[in-house]
């Protein structure tokens, strides 16, 4: 444990001093924003046509959550597509190149420990960027009346989601040397994950369904419409455990290779 | 100095004057049809300085990764303190310090604050983490650099800051891959000045291909050629007059066939050579 706390306030204070966490953050942040001013212009305007159209009944319908926060989050999670990869790629893949994995390996540490200290880290990192991008809510909530519980339960998932990339991204780093295919491998996997539902779309069947279990988004709408249920908890948490597990298993197979 | 503070011991040590704190016993490693160390087997007792010679590609970074627990042997076992660095990783793993072929530096990091991390990993207590941190800068010299990023240092400070990781946790066991390797004549001077500093309770093991290095601070020289043992010996014991070089040249002229049990033949005839 006390290992793990180690190598985990070690790594988290190495994002702060490395140009790439910065900029993935920026990023994340600045499509964030244009995103939502793209959203919450469209809302506006909707909002002043239907007044024009003098359709109270409409207009009464029409709300922050499912026509603003609801398609930024969707955003959100695409530009996290993205940019995680670019945070993760490093964490195995630069030791193994500069030779600090030998120092790593060498050290009376389990391999478990450094693995849980790497994702500790990276996941804290994760919650500041989820936790920033609460820019958007609190606007809404000094300006308008949006539905918070709603909008908690789609951050939450954000951040589930968020955390079943990075565990993605730690297993593929920990695969190679080379952070570009660290980074390229683990975004294909996430978009695999992403629509790997689309043939299960139209047909039913046991496979189609597990194919539609499998889809991250799946899990991912159904907390950004406001439903917190365990059975999406648990998904992205066992997506998480299985990627940390494999990762567990590629380090200690480059030990004892 | 720091060197005679006591060491935690396993409890299973023998105990005495022959005392094996490394004790490698038929190592083979093999990378796929490549075999990179075949059936290496040589120890060194406490407070002992082993030198381990070889040409560029004998195996020396492969055995010193092994005896690390860095990778495991094909076949063979290495003891530390009579702890296998295999069935008993942790624990052996605990009273080694090693400084690999490059300094493993975090690059970003400063360098107090990289030792710090260092001690914390190898298992320092938390109220003892400023000493030895402290202790590792003295030693190395570093006192004046605590504030320096890693990244931005010369060569010969890299080399010392992983020097100084090595020792932060007082290992009675050193593992020294080519510490003198890249450095400009007085930093190699110094670097065996610390080395030499570094012994008493201390077994050290550290591999060079500089011949003079071994004759002038070791105790031990052990020859690898080819991924086999050409030669064990006690320097003391070189016969008068030859010179490492002959010994070296000769030990790895033999095409690796050579076990240490011709030691004694390597020698003589050496010697031989010499006085005709």
């Amino acid at each position: 444990m006390r290992n793990t706390i180690t190598i985990a306030g070690k790594e988290l204070a190495g994002y702060f001093v490395q140009p790439v966490a910065y900029v993935v953050l920026t990023v994340f942040i600045l499509l964030g924003g244009w995103f939502f001013f793209a959203m919450l212009r469209q809302f506006d305007e909707m909002v002043q046509l239907v007044q024009m159209m003098g359709q109270p009944d409409t207009l009464r319908q029409m709300n922050l959550n499912t026509r603003v926060i609801d398609p930024l989050l969707h955003d959100l999670s695409v530009v996290l597509v993205i940019v995680m990869p670019a945070l993760t790629m490093r964490v195995f893949a630069e030791e193994k190149r500069s030779g600090t994995y030998e120092l790593l390996l060498t050290a009376p540490v389990r391999t478990g420990e450094i693995v849980a200290g790497k994702f500790l880290a990276a996941a804290a990192f994760t919650l500041v960027m989820v936790a920033l991008a609460w820019i958007f809510p609190l606007i809404l909530i000094v300006f308008g009346n949006p539905e918070v519980g709603v909008m908690f339960s789609g951050y939450l998932g954000l951040f589930l989601l968020a955390l079943s990339f990075v565990s993605v991204g730690l297993f593929t780093s920990s695969l190679t040397q080379n952070q570009i295919i660290a980074a390229i491998s683990s975004f294909g996997i996430l978009i695999l994950l992403f629509v790997i539902s689309w043939p299960a779309e139209a047909g039913g069947g046991v496979v189609w369904a597990l194919l539609k279990y499998l889809s991250l988004p799946e899990h991912f709408s159904t907390m950004v419409r406001g439903v917190i249920d365990t059975s999406d908890v648990v998904f992205f948490l066992s997506v998480v455990a299985t990627a940390l597990f494999l990762t567990q298993r590629s380090v200690e197979s480059a030990r004892w290779r | 100095m720091w060197i005679d503070a006591t060491t935690p011991r396993a409890g299973r040590g023998a105990g005495g004057a022959d005392e094996r704190m490394i004790d490698v016993k038929h190592l083979t490693k093999a990378y796929g049809s490549f075999v990179a160390v075949k059936d290496v087997s040589f120890r060194a007792e406490r407070g002992q300085i082993l030198g381990f010679l070889g040409p560029n590609g004998a195996g020396k970074t492969t055995t010193m990764r092994i005896i690390t627990g860095f990778m495991p042997a094909t076949s063979g076992t290495v003891e530390i303190d009579g702890l296998d660095i295999f069935n008993h990783s942790l624990e052996a793993r605990r009273r080694i310090g090693y400084l690999p072929e490059n300094p493993p530096l975090y690059t970003d990091m400063r360098v107090e604050a990289y030792l710090r991390f260092v001690a914390k990993l190898r298992g320092v207590k938390r109220a003892e983490i400023d000493d030895a941190v402290d202790r590792a800068l003295q030693v190395t010299g570093l006192t004046d650099m605590t504030g320096r990023i890693c990244g931005q240092l010369s060569k010969g400070y890299r080399q010392r800051v992983g020097l100084a990781q090595a020792l932060v946790h007082n290992p009675p066991v050193l593992v020294l891959d080519e510490p003198t390797i890249g450095l400009d004549p007085r930093q190699i001077h110094e670097i065996r000045e610390l080395i030499r500093g570094l012994a008493g309770d201390r077994t050290i093991v550290l591999s060079t291909h500089i011949l003079p290095e071994v004759s002038q601070i070791c105790d031990k020289v052990v020859i690898i050629n080819d991924g086999r043992i050409a030669l064990e010996e006690m320097i003391k014991d070189i016969p008068e007059g030859t010179s490492l070089e002959e010994v070296f040249l000769h030990a790895i002229a033999r095409e690796g066939h050579v076990e240490s049990a011709n030691a004694e033949e390597t020698l003589e005839e050496v010697g031989a050579g010499h006085s005709a």
